[in-house]
């Protein structure tokens, strides 16, 4: 593999798994706060599965770079300054309530299905094989937060008015999952990734006659609120204050 | 020297640290043993689910068993692929675990997204008159049914 493939391949890993850690954070704030006993045991196990996927692109990318896959996923959440993050800006926004965490984690849920039905045949095995382990996990995700969607886009004039809600804001932050990194061209290139339009049509086929058939409208004429994985929310600032807080003070404490 | 037949031997009795009535072998965790030349051990294992919270202690009780047992130089290596099934988890695993109040996961040769519509059996009365609370449960692994029969809730395991 030459440098810049390397470097291409590199940069989308830490994207994925930026995602799925952030995101997986965000779920984990509903532990203890989410509305029925069930759905808190849930999310939490949905947060800890987002989690266990950021591990593992971590741990791809701490291959990759010849570094210690059992320190490396540490070092780059726990002290890795806010700029360097890769993240999309929709896994950066607050929890909001729970028709926007449902929502967002759907629309997440879908993507990464849709990704991974790919990658599951890419040629470069490690991310074929990863693929392959986090596939069948995301079909309890979907389960669950598919009937979440229906649920509440056709339960009450209430709850559908906060899933309408959440889809307008969360729509063009979807958008940005999409948004070719700066030298992802060279990896689809190389055939080991899908072109992320293609990736955008196969979400949206599935994705917005959902939306509608439980009565959620999806602004068609929208844009990606950046297509840049360098900008963050100040959000992402307050987020990575809490959770690298006792690292930063005790750079060497065991859990 | 010990062979590698003796290791997985020491390996069946190491329990499952959420499971304690069935062993990393009988659970298809362990996937293989390995000893160099110079006679240092390599056991190979892979998680049920990406995010199992149990591999650090798995490893640590992997390597530990091997030390009692006199063998210092124990790696503990984890693999992803392929990707781990209850379809490996023996027939005895199954009936421990149904002894032990979580019902096994039904056999689905691949497709496992079907075996989520069935009616799981509860492992108190048998009875097939049972319907799911949660699809996530205690841990990764598990879910939460109830069973109208004997009207117990009862934890299932994740097929996957």
């Amino acid at each position: 593999m030459n440098a810049d493939l390397k470097a291409a391949l590199a940069a989308q890993l830490l994207a994925m798994a930026d995602d799925e850690f952030i995101l997986g954070h965000r779920d984990s704030e509903w532990c203890g706060h989410a509305p029925i006993l069930e759905e808190d045991i849930a999310f939490a196990n949905i947060a800890l599965d987002e989690i266990g996927h950021a591990v593992t692109w971590y741990g791809l990318l701490a291959d990759l770079k010849g570094e210690d896959r059992e320190t490396y996923p540490n070092r780059l959440v726990y002290h890795r300054n806010l700029p360097d993050f890769r993240c999309a800006q929709m896994v950066e926004e607050p929890k909001g309530d729970w028709a926007f965490s449902m929502l967002r984690q759907y629309l997440f849920d879908m993507y990464e299905k849709v990704r991974l039905d790919w990658l599951v045949n890419s040629p470069y095995t490690p991310v074929a094989e990863a693929a392959a382990k986090m596939r069948p996990e995301e079909v309890y995700h979907l389960r669950h937060t598919r009937a979440w969607v229906r649920r509440l886009g056709l339960g009450t004039d209430e709850s559908n008015r906060r899933m309408q809600a959440a889809l307008d804001q969360l729509w063009p932050y979807a958008l940005q999952l999409f948004a070719t990194l700066p030298d992802e061209h060279l990896l689809v290139e190389a055939g080991y990734f899908p072109h992320p339009d293609d990736l955008c049509e196969s979400w949206q086929a599935v994705v917005i006659p959902y939306l509608q058939e439980v009565h959620l409208n999806v602004a068609r004429d929208s844009r990606p609120v950046t297509i840049s994985r360098t900008e963050h929310s100040a959000d992402l600032k307050l987020l990575l204050n809490s959770l690298q807080e006792v690292a930063r003070l005790y750079p060497d404490a065991g859990w | 020297m010990i062979a590698v037949d003796g290791i997985w031997e020491l390996l069946d009795e190491v329990k499952d640290p959420e499971i304690p009535v069935v062993s990393l072998v009988e659970m298809g965790i362990v996937r293989d043993v390995e000893i160099s030349d110079n006679s240092a051990v390599t056991v190979v294992i892979t998680p049920t689910f990406s995010a199992c919270p149990a591999l650090q202690t798995m490893k640590g009780d992997i390597v530990s068993r091997l030390r009692e047992a006199g063998i210092e130089d124990v790696k503990v290596k984890v693999v992803y692929s392929p990707p781990w099934t209850t379809d490996w988890i023996s027939d005895e695993a199954r009936e421990k675990m149904r002894a032990f109040g979580l019902a096994p996961a039904p056999q689905h040769g691949g497709s496992f997204e079907v075996t989520l519509l069935d009616a799981m059996t509860c492992p108190y009365c048998g009875s097939l008159n049972t319907s799911i609370r949660n699809s996530f449960g205690s841990t990764p692994c598990r879910m939460i049914y109830y069973c109208n029969a004997c009207q117990q809730p009862f934890e299932q395991m994740k097929p996957l």
